[in-house]
Order: C-alpha cells, then sequence, then structure tokens
C-alpha cells in the first residue's frame, strides 16, 4: 500500500499539483433482514479502491480506482491532474487550505462484541424471536426486522506528510410492524425508523436493544394506529420523543450549519442555508435552552472517528451556544474563510468519493425537565409524537415538516387518546424559539442515522444526533387535507 | 472497467457460474465509468471520475439464498464472492418466498440502446466548456451560478445457471443550473436541467438562458396566503411528483402488501392520466433490461386514468401469477421491483397557451425535497423551488416566495385541464429517467409558506 500511495503523490505532484492526497479505502457491509418469519435477505459486501484529490493552479481535481496496483496510482494520479486543470477553465479564486499540521496516527473503534465474529444463526435467532413477539398480534400484516454490520478500513496520507490509518466499526439493527386495511397502513418501529439504531461499535450495542422484548409492544401499537382517530389540526403544544427531536436536529441545525452549504457550494443539490456568516455570534437560533454541540469524539455515536477524510483530528465544537449560533461544521477549504481552523467534519462516504462537510455527532445537551413523564405530566394540552415516518425541508432549511408514527393527545398532563397521522410544521428559528422544555440526561439519547444524503455524486453520510425528549410551544401540528 | 470487451464480461460471469455448487446461480456484474464537473459561485469546485465495477453473486440452494458483492475482480476475487454466497445460504434459513431465479423468455432486445460514443467519451475539458457557457449565461444577470454537469457509461451483464445470459451499455448525461441573486433571505432562482443519452442533446447555452431568465423574473418575491390554488405544474415539476409516485406506488410488492394507491381496474387519476414504464423506449434513458436480467416490457400501469398493472420482478411476479415485467432490482432486494422508465402521456395544449386559461393561480417551475406522507392515500409533501409565480387574467403577475405543499397526487391528477403537447425528460433524483408533460390542475393544496426573513 505504501508504495501506492507515494507513487500516486509523486505522480500527481510532478504533474503540478500543490496539494495532493490519497485515500485507500475499503468497506465491508453485512446486512440481514427477516420479514413475516423468514430470512428474507442476506448479504455480504466489499468494495476496496483509491481515489486522489490534487489542486492544481489552485483548482480541484479528483480521480478514483478501484484496481488497487501501483501502475493504476500513477496513472490515477496524472489524471487527477488534468481533470484540475479543465477546473481551471472556470476558476475565480484559487483554492486555499486551512494551516492543520499533517497527523500521523492511528484510530480504531473501541468495541466489545466484532459484529461480524457474531454467527448468522445467533443474528437469525434474535430477529426471528422477535418476529414471533409481533406475530402473536392479530392484525400485524408485514413484521420486519433487521441487522447491519459495516467495518471501514482507510489510509490516509497527503503531500504535506500525513499518514492516517483507521479502522471503524458499525452495528445497527431494529425491527417494525405493518398494519394495514382499506384506507390505511400504520407502521410502528422499534427503536426508531430506517432500520432501528446504529452505532460506531460492537454487537454488544444491538443485544442491549433488545428487539425480541419489544416486538409485541410495537406490533400492538401498529394495530391500534389503524383505528385510531385522525391526528386534530392546529396550534398546539408539541412534545416529541428523543428520535423525532433527533431528526429535528439533523435537518434543521445540523444540515444549515455546514459552511459549504452557506457558502453556496452545494446550492444546485441540496441547498444553501439560512445561517449565513453574517450571523455568526449575532443570530438567536433558539431559546436559551438550546445548546447544540457538534461532537465526533462522543463514544459510541455514528459520526464519530478519529480524523476526518483531510486528517484533521476529531473535536467536539459548539454551534449554538444558549439559542445563539457560534459555530459552523467546516473542513479545511471551508474554515479559513470565516478565519478558523478546520473543526474535522469533511468525510466521504466510498473510496470513489471526495470528502464534502458533513455532520459528526450534532448533540442538543439535556436540560432539567427530568423525564418523559414528568414533561407530559407539566403539559396541560397538547400533543406528544413518537419515531418519524416522514420528513421534509426547504432548500434553506427553514420551513419544515415531519409526520411521525403515532400521537397522543396530553389533557391535563396526562397521556390520552392515541391519533394517526401526525405531522406539525414551522419555521426553524420560531420553533427551536419556541423550546422551554428538556428532559434531563436519562432521557438522552445518541441516535445513529444511517441515511443522510449530500453532493453529486450523491454520497451517504453516516452520522449521529443526541438528544432528549423536548416540549415546544404553539406549534402547528395536523397539516393537509385528511 | 467500463471499456471492457464483451469477453470480459463473459469470463468474469462464467467464472462465478462455474465455481457455484448451489441449485441456481446468478452473476450480476454492473460497471460505471461516471464523470462529473461541478460548479458554483461561478466557478468549478468539484470535478471528479469514478471508475468501478462489482459483481454480485446470488446463490439459490433449496429454499435457502445468499448474496455477496465485491469489486475485486481478479480470479481470486471472484472465487471468493461466490464462496461467501454459498457460505451465507449454507447458514441461512429458508426463504421460500424468494427462492426464485428467472428464465430466458425468448424476448430480444437492443444491447447498446442509448449507448453514445461521444457521450462516453466526453472529456473534463468538455464539461468544462458547457459549464462555463452557463456560468455567462447567469453573469450576464448578475447572478450566483450553480450546477453540474455528468456523463457516464453504464455496463450491466447478468447470467444465471437457468440460461439467462444478457449486458446492456448505455450512456448518460445530465446538465442541472441553479442560479441565484444571492444566498440570503428572499433570494431569487432559476433551475434548467435536461438529460439524454447524447452529449449533443444538451444545449448548455439554451439551459443556461432559461435558468438566467427566470431567476430575473423571481427578483422581488412577494408573500401569497397559503391554501388551495389552481397550477400550471412545469415538466420537472411534474417529474418529480412522478418518481415518488413510483417509488410508493408501482411497485408489485407495495401492492400485494396492501401499501399502495393502487386499485388494479379501478380508477384513480383523472381520465387524462396515461402512464407507461418503458425501459427499451429511445425518448428516455434506455435500460432494456433489469438487474436479474430479464427484458424490461412495456407496462402501462395507469391507462385514462384507470390503474391497470403494477411492475414486478421475479419473485412478486411468481406470486402474483405474471411473471417478472423486468423490473427487478440487484439482489438481495427488500425495496421489490420498481418502474424507473415512467412516460406520462402528452396532451393535447400547447406549452405556451396553457396559462391563458388561468384566471388565478399559482406557476411552479419545480419542487424540492419532496417525501411521502401517508403512501396509501400517495399524499406527499415538499417545496416550490426556483421559480414560483402568481398567475393573474392568464399571465405570470408577479414572483411569490416558495410554498410548501401537502397534497394527494391521485386527487391533484384527478382534475387536469390541460397537459402540454411538449415533453421533458428528467433523469430521476436518484435512478432512471421520467418523461413529463406541463400539467395544468385544477387545484392543488400550498399547506405553508416561508417568510422572507425568521428569527427566533
Amino acid at each position: 500500500m505504501k508504495d501506492l500511495i507515494e507513487r500516486a503523490l509523486d505522480a500527481a505532484e510532478r504533474g503540478g499539483a500543490s496539494y495532493a492526497d490519497v485515500r485507500v479505502q475499503e468497506r465491508e457491509t453485512e446486512s440481514l433482514t427477516v420479514k413475516n418469519g423468514a430470512l428474507e435477505a442476506v448479504s455480504s459486501n466489499v468494495s476496496a479502491g483509491f481515489g486522489i484529490r490534487v489542486i492544481v493552479d489552485g483548482a480541484w481535481g479528483f480521480s478514483s480506482s478501484a484496481r488497487l496496483e501501483p501502475e493504476e496510482a500513477e496513472r490515477i494520479g496524472r489524471e487527477a491532474v488534468e481533470i484540475a486543470r479543465a477546473s481551471v477553465l472556470a476558476r475565480r479564486a484559487p483554492v486555499e487550505l486551512d494551516d492543520t499540521p499533517p497527523a500521523t496516527d492511528t484510530y480504531r473503534t473501541p468495541y466489545e462484541e466484532d459484529p461480524f465474529s457474531v454467527s448468522l444463526d445467533e443474528k437469525v435467532r434474535i430477529l426471528m424471536e422477535a418476529d414471533a413477539a409481533m406475530a402473536r398480534v392479530p392484525g400485524v400484516a408485514i413484521r420486519e426486522g433487521s441487522m447491519s454490520s459495516g467495518r471501514e478500513r482507510k489510509t490516509f496520507a497527503s503531500s504535506s506528510g500525513a499518514w492516517v490509518e483507521q479502522e471503524i466499526v458499525e452495528a445497527g439493527g431494529g425491527i417494525e410492524a405493518t398494519a394495514v386495511n382499506e384506507t390505511e397502513m400504520q407502521q410502528r418501529s422499534y427503536p426508531n425508523s430506517f432500520g432501528g439504531q446504529m452505532v460506531t461499535g460492537g454487537f454488544e450495542a444491538v443485544r442491549a436493544l433488545d428487539l425480541p422484548d419489544h416486538g409485541q409492544e410495537t406490533a400492538e401499537l401498529a394495530v391500534a394506529l389503524l383505528d385510531a382517530p385522525q391526528c386534530p389540526s392546529g396550534e398546539m403544544d408539541l412534545i416529541l420523543d428523543s428520535t423525532q427531536v433527533a431528526l429535528q436536529i439533523h435537518e434543521s441545525c445540523g444540515h444549515p450549519t455546514e459552511l459549504d452549504r452557506v457558502f453556496g457550494t452545494e446550492a444546485s443539490f441540496a441547498g444553501t442555508s439560512f445561517l449565513t456568516t453574517d450571523k455568526l455570534g449575532t443570530l438567536r437560533y433558539g431559546s436559551d435552552l438550546v445548546s447544540i454541540d457538534a461532537d465526533a469524539t462522543a463514544p459510541g455515536g455514528l459520526g464519530t472517528f478519529g480524523y476526518d477524510d483531510e486528517g484533521v483530528p476529531a473535536q467536539n465544537v459548539p454551534l449554538i451556544e444558549r439559542g445563539m449560533l457560534v459555530g459552523y461544521l467546516t473542513s479545511r477549504e471551508t474554515a479559513p474563510r470565516i478565519g478558523r481552523r478546520s473543526m474535522g467534519s469533511a468525510r466521504a462516504w466510498m473510496w470513489s468519493n471526495i470528502p464534502l462537510i458533513r455532520m459528526t455527532n450534532i448533540n442538543l445537551r439535556p436540560g432539567e425537565a427530568g423525564s418523559l413523564e414528568d414533561l407530559i405530566a407539566d403539559t396541560r394540552d397538547g400533543i406528544f409524537m413518537s419515531i418519524n415516518k416522514s420528513w421534509s425541508i426547504d432548500d434553506r432549511r427553514l420551513n419544515f415538516q415531519f409526520g411521525d408514527q403515532a400521537g397522543w393527545l396530553i389533557k391535563n398532563g396526562k397521556r390520552a387518546q392515541l391519533v394517526k397521522n401526525p405531522t406539525y410544521t414551522g419555521i426553524t428559528p420560531q420553533f427551536w424559539g419556541s423550546c422551554d422544555a428538556i428532559c434531563g440526561p436519562d432521557e438522552w439519547t445518541l441516535w445513529g442515522l444511517p441515511n443522510c444524503g449530500k453532493g453529486e455524486p450523491v454520497q451517504t453520510g453516516h452520522v449521529g444526533h443526541g438528544a432528549a425528549p423536548a416540549r415546544f410551544r404553539g406549534v402547528k401540528v395536523g397539516v393537509g387535507r385528511w | 472497467m467500463v471499456g471492457r470487451e464483451r469477453d470480459d464480461l463473459d469470463a468474469i460471469l462464467d467464472r462465478a457460474l462455474a465455481r457455484s455448487s448451489a441449485g441456481q446461480t446468478e452473476a450480476l456484474l454492473m460497471a460505471q465509468d461516471a464523470s462529473l464537473t461541478r460548479f458554483a459561485t461561478n466557478q468549478i469546485h468539484q470535478n471528479v471520475r469514478e471508475h468501478d465495477a462489482t459483481l454480485q453473486v446470488r446463490v439459490v440452494d433449496g429454499e435457502r439464498i445468499g448474496v455477496a458483492g465485491t469489486n475485486r475482480l481478479d480470479e481470486a476475487g471472484i472465487d471468493g464472492v461466490v464462496d461467501r454466497a454459498l457460505e451465507i445460504a449454507r447458514r441461512s434459513a429458508p426463504n421460500p418466498r424468494n427462492a426464485v431465479l428467472p428464465e430466458p423468455d425468448g424476448r430480444e432486445y437492443d444491447p447498446d440502446a442509448g449507448y453514445v460514443a461521444t457521450t462516453a467519451a466526453a472529456s473534463a475539458d468538455r464539461r468544462g466548456e458547457a459549464a462555463r457557457a452557463v456560468i455567462a449565461a447567469g453573469e450576464a444577470k448578475d447572478l450566483q451560478v450553480s450546477g453540474s454537469f455528468a456523463t457516464s457509461v453504464l455496463t450491466v451483464a447478468v447470467a444465471n445457471s437457468r440460461g439467462i445470459r444478457v449486458r446492456h451499455r448505455g450512456t448518460k448525461a445530465a446538465l442541472l443550473t441553479v442560479m441565484m441573486d444571492g444566498f440570503g433571505s428572499g433570494a431569487a432562482s432559476g433551475y434548467a436541467h435536461a438529460g439524454s443519452a447524447d452529449l449533443a442533446g444538451i444545449d448548455a447555452e439554451a439551459l443556461g438562458r432559461e435558468a438566467a431568465d427566470k431567476a430575473d423574473r423571481m427578483r422581488g418575491a412577494g408573500e401569497l396566503e397559503a391554501g388551495e390554488y389552481e397550477v400550471i405544474l412545469e415538466e420537472y415539476a411534474v417529474a418529480g411528483l412522478l418518481e415518488y409516485l413510483s417509488f410508493i406506488g408501482f411497485s408489485g410488492l407495495a401492492h400485494e402488501e396492501g401499501r399502495s394507491f393502487m386499485e388494479l381496474g379501478k380508477r384513480v387519476m383523472g381520465e387524462e392520466v396515461t402512464l407507461v414504464d418503458d425501459g427499451s423506449d429511445p425518448d428516455g434513458l434506455p435500460l432494456p433490461i433489469d438487474f436479474e436480467g430479464v427484458v424490461r416490457r412495456r407496462v402501462e400501469l395507469v391507462t385514462a386514468g384507470v390503474a391497470t398493472a403494477v411492475v414486478h420482478d421475479a419473485a412478486t411476479g411468481a406470486r402474483a401469477g405474471t411473471g417478472s415485467t423486468g423490473h427487478g432490482l440487484p439482489a438481495p432486494n427488500t425495496f421489490g421491483p420498481m418502474a424507473s422508465h415512467l412516460f406520462m402521456a402528452p396532451g393535447q395544449a400547447a406549452r405556451d397557451e396553457m396559462i391563458r386559461d388561468v384566471k388565478r393561480g399559482v406557476w411552479v417551475t419545480r419542487f424540492h425535497y419532496i417525501n411521502p406522507v401517508h403512501p396509501k392515500k400517495a399524499i406527499l409533501t415538499g417545496m416550490t423551488k426556483d421559480g414560483t409565480f402568481l398567475i393573474e387574467d392568464g399571465r405570470l403577475s408577479r414572483p411569490l416566495m416558495n410554498f410548501r405543499f401537502t397534497q394527494s397526487v391521485p386527487e391533484a391528477f384527478s382534475d387536469i385541464r390541460a397537459a402540454s403537447r411538449e415533453t421533458k425528460l428528467l433523469p430521476g433524483e436518484f435512478f432512471g429517467a421520467y418523461r413529463a408533460p406541463m400539467l395544468h390542475l385544477g387545484s392543488f393544496n400550498f399547506t405553508g409558506v416561508t417568510a422572507a426573513e425568521a428569527t427566533a
């Protein structure tokens, strides 16, 4: 590998690159799905290759290949230089990187039980037990359980002398019950939708979910939702569970604090951001209770690593401090434009992708509102929504609408009527400004979100969000005609 | 990899099939050579190329299935991936619902449909020149220009032990641009997008002018109260809705499980609506075989507003008794089959005249961040973007801040006042391509509006 990397860097520098970096990466995944009592799908995939990123005459070029051979590395190095020269055709300002010192280090995800060493029999057994628990509930049409494991090995090296080797290990799982009738389809997931929970770490995290123990209640709620009344429309006090707060953070804080979006370089696909740099330090983003950090060092977070894909060490930095905008997610190219050094959030999905600014673990600090039940007891009239099933937000990350799997009306501090198809909508700073209670550390969970998309070609991102249930006053709920 | 000759593809597939000891084996090879030049703030800021090929092996031994994939395509890599698939199958529980590989059905197809050599050979300089033309159009109107120009070759080859052996190569060129007069609150924006198998079908200067003119007209956008309005939906907006209808409703698996709005034999939309999926139509981005090696059938999904069919892969087709329609995705596929080459039948109206019949309504250029709210009712939500105008007395009267919509699409498509004769082809946000006319709808439900400035 050393030879491959050195020849790629040499070819780039000989071609005129003022900077070059190489990332050799292998991603191994295993996934399995049990559906209605049968093993629906099992797959194992390995993809390996390398990518070379160069700056020539102040412009970027990138090429990549799956052929891990020194001769190919030289060819791809030269090709990246040619592509960079084409970028000069439409160049205004030359690329300048920050002064992050080149690192030489290794990092490995800590874990107790390697998810790839756990037998397929054992994984299937757990999912079958959860399936059987769901099957005990009459009226469930579709029962699904899934697990996934990932292992990423990568070496990053740059012409500045950086050399970082990392091994990131991931594990996750979840279950979902679906009930249908002629006009309705209702789902309930545990512990979260879109595959459940996912962490960096070992299979111990999957065992801790205790999926079989939650099968029955998950299925019962899916069936109950079929006959529940429709969520009412109007302005109400809204309590979100920690899974929905996590997605709210993702869409309305994580994305708009990505500094590449702020500078307009994602405008053609994902969009821009209302958090323009003139607002840094002056914009009231939310209430005093709202403090949000980007923490790539949080144990177990799906956005946890040792170094980003520019060789910048993982860090914990504040984005929102007591409601005020104080920081951004940055890269080596964007950070100097606000007078800072990269906080290390440039990551690529595959060896064939360039690093983009991606969320790490974007975490809402816990509050002092106690438990979820304490918060409900403190709410006279409102609605509690749990687990996301629909999401949408505008290109500047202001106007959002979310739908959840289940809602419960709150009357006089008690969870009352179950309602189906609950939705809510709002404008980001007004919504976070209406936050008047956040539950305490015991209710705080670091959720993994494995399906974040960004960039062209689209790259997947694995990110994390720490959140506790929270209350928002006077929110528009029950959107649309039903 | 994409330059691999047919013999190379066959050698890889042959080795995989020969290595397997399972009752049935499938080898799927997907090779991609993809380049993309991306621009923003009036300069090229990303410029990338990817060469990759993946071998996916599915073995079916009795009722046990194993799937494994690799992009290591030397002999050891091929042998290793087959052995992994066999090992997974050996340790798997039975899966009788999906233990079926398709057989050849004798139908013919063009293995080079939609392959254009000049697209395959497009250089970074060629894409850079196009980017420069688009940027120049925006700079002429003092706009911030962003966008991308992608060219790619995709080769798909499938062989299985039941006799299927097919391959296809196709090209794609896609150019899109978003132009804005800044990134602050209430910024004006415009959009243009085109896709074609042939690079020559992409007119960068024309697309630049279209987006620049639209953005220029959007300056000074004001608010309009949310509510139900008559709408003109440009082709971009219609194609976006079609893509999400396809995700949630046209799959045989969604239909089988009662999750789809498609009730076969019943009227689900207005009689003006006919929707066809056709992976061989040269007016789309052809991919005449699916990822199980079945030649795609032309499937009429909605005929004059009546739900007539859904698409199938080998497993759902076997259960439905129809057989595969050639819409399978790569194994293991829990999503089900997908209609990804959709054509909405055009109407009789002249595109430029449709607005004349609208006394008061909203013009929508495109939608952004569409997602299902209720799949079974096909209720979608999303935002308008890059060109939203008030229509008064048959003309655009003023630009509007963007709306959020929450709307059942079959319900909206039940009141089509007019559809344009002309259609546009739009590459899917994720996959496939959608050809759509412009539509005049009687009612569309806008449920929110984004204010010019928003603070806590």
